[in-house]
């Protein structure tokens, strides 16, 4: 008997849902059954904890006497941008700083707001009639602010490609170090916990649909930028490679710096981790398939990053369990494989949502529109001025 | 039988001896080469663990005009900091940080540290350090 939104939440309400988490659900799966899990479940739970770099926050600061128009704004001399009404303001992740370079970010800021550390708030303006103030140097705190949203126009990748470096010489990239000569390969991906891989059609995940972010409660507000339906698919559905992004929202004064961090990758940059968890109703048996999904049943590529082009070549598909066991073999010779996104904070993620649920304090919201079937994504082109196209 | 951690300092002039020859040979020392950087007519450096009889070992060292200094520095890693992604267990050689996989939290086996220092680097939350 399928089973609606509705039906699950009060169960949920009553605290007589089963909940299990995307791994917990493998295992009745193998022993069980798909249509035992279809019956027996109502929400599997997922996890993910992995650099997002198109991360950040809006805030408002609330306004001095006499007031300012920020039009340059500067957080521990971050710069954030203020172009936005009087004393709004977003602070990007990879944004560093002024005076500390690519050791401090706009994520920690983030970061250290969450903390609830003091910030320096420096910001100037060219002063109006209405706005005469033409700088104000301040410390602020997260609590002081009057709203400060993470809004995230690209988080939670369906799966990722992982990368490896053909040349020969170390290079750096935002999948981390990969050393000369195919000697070590990177990934990024919660595989069997991540949140869209468990429901790659987006059946139940939408806008609207409620989450787990950074510690708190969010919400996906859009497709996430570079949304992708294009990509090639195995027969359960999953792309191999970057697929459909969420763009997510949430209260960042309810989040904690247990799942929202800031890190640097050497000679790259600026980056956050982003803890991002969310339920998956089971509906039918279809849904129950779905999550069922193991590391051996998903897929990637493994990408040439050494090559200076947006098309890099592939040296081979490979699945998340061979990529979890810490090695594969790449050209008949074995390579140190590993994650840059944290598996245990995945699973910790995909707990307390479990924990949150079975304990009623957190229901489903049925998503108020589907995200995109279909959507290309497409390249930009270099067009010369006056040219015919 | 002691057991520690040394870097041998070479004068260019002793560079093309094979002194780490006469130490298993002569000596009996196990020996096992951590790091080296050897150049012709340079100053050549030496990162080695030696075990067994060391006194006269390092004596031996010295007589020749090697300088021989204990290694006090270490890898330290910061349990709170560390979100146990593995990032630097991918560039990690020697496999002294690994990834459990039961668990999936990042293990630190300090007897496999060769001390080359890329976990620093790699680590982007910047939980790992060295001492000295």
């Amino acid at each position: 008997m399928p089973k609606t939104f509705t039906e699950i939440n009060e169960k949920i309400s009553k605290r007589k849902a089963v909940v299990l988490t995307a791994e917990e659900v493998i295992q009745m799966a193998e022993e069980e059954g798909i249509s035992k899990v279809a019956e027996k479940v109502d929400v599997v739970t997922t996890g993910t904890f992995g650099p997002m770099c198109s991360s950040g926050a809006f805030l408002n600061f609330g306004h001095t006497d006499p007031p300012i128009k920020m039009s340059e704004v500067w957080l521990n001399d971050v710069p954030a941008y203020g172009a936005l009404a009087a004393v709004d303001a977003y602070i990007g992740a990879t944004a560093i700083s002024k005076t500390r370079g690519t050791n401090y970010g706009g994520a920690h800021v983030i970061e250290d707001m969450v903390r609830g550390k003091k910030i320096k708030l420096v910001a100037i303006s060219n002063g109006t009639d209405c706005y005469p103030r033409k700088y104000v140097e301040t410390y602020i705190t997260l609590d002081n602010l009057n709203q400060a949203y993470l809004y995230n126009p690209r988080n939670a990748y369906q799966n990722y490609s992982a990368a490896t470096n053909s040349s020969s010489k170390t290079i750096f990239t935002y999948m981390g170090i990969l050393l000369p000569n195919f000697s070590n390969v990177t990934y990024c991906s919660a595989g069997q916990l991540s949140p869209l891989i468990n429901d790659p059609c987006l059946r139940t995940i939408g806008i609207g649909t409620k989450l787990f972010l950074g510690g708190g409660i969010g919400y996906i507000a859009w497709e996430g930028t570079q949304y992708n339906t294009k990509r090639e698919r195995t027969e359960r559905g999953v792309p191999i490679g970057p697929g459909a992004t969420l763009a997510l929202i949430g209260d960042l004064k309810k989040m904690s710096s247990d799942y929202l961090r800031a890190c640097v990758m050497y000679r790259y940059g600026v980056s956050l981790f982003v803890g991002i968890g969310i339920p998956i109703p089971i509906l039918d048996e279809e849904m129950a398939y779905f999550v069922s999904i193991k590391d051996s049943e998903i897929y990637t590529d493994i990408l040439d990053y050494s090559v200076e082009s947006l098309s890099r070549p592939s040296y081979g598909r490979v699945n998340y369990q061979q990529l979890r066991s810490g090695s594969i073999e790449l050209h008949g010779k074995k390579v140190q494989t590993a994650s840059l996104s944290s598996y245990k904070k995945a699973r910790e993620i995909a707990q307390i949502l479990k924990s949150w649920i079975m304990t009623g304090h957190f229901t489903l919201v049925e998503p108020v529109e589907r995200l995109p079937i279909e959507r290309e994504f497409k390249q930009l082109q270099i067009i010369q001025e006056g040219s015919e196209n | 039988m002691a057991k520690g951690r040394f870097v041998l300092i070479f004068p260019p002039s002793l560079v093309e001896e094979p002194v780490t020859y006469h130490l298993v040979k002569d000596y009996g020392i196990l020996i096992n080469i951590l790091r080296a950087r050897i150049t012709p007519k340079e100053e050549g450096r030496l990162v080695i663990e030696m075990s067994g009889n060391l006194e006269p070992a390092i004596k031996y060292l010295e007589t020749q005009g090697v300088k021989v200094e204990p290694i006090a520095r270490e890898i330290l890693l910061d349990e709170e900091l560390c979100i146990h992604c593995g990032a630097c267990a991918g560039v990690c050689f020697p496999k002294a940080l690994t990834i459990d996989t039961e668990t999936w939290e990042l293990k630190f086996n300090r007897e496999k540290c060769t001390l080359c220092e890329f976990c620093l680097k790699a680590c982007p939350v910047g939980a790992i350090s060295s001492k000295f």
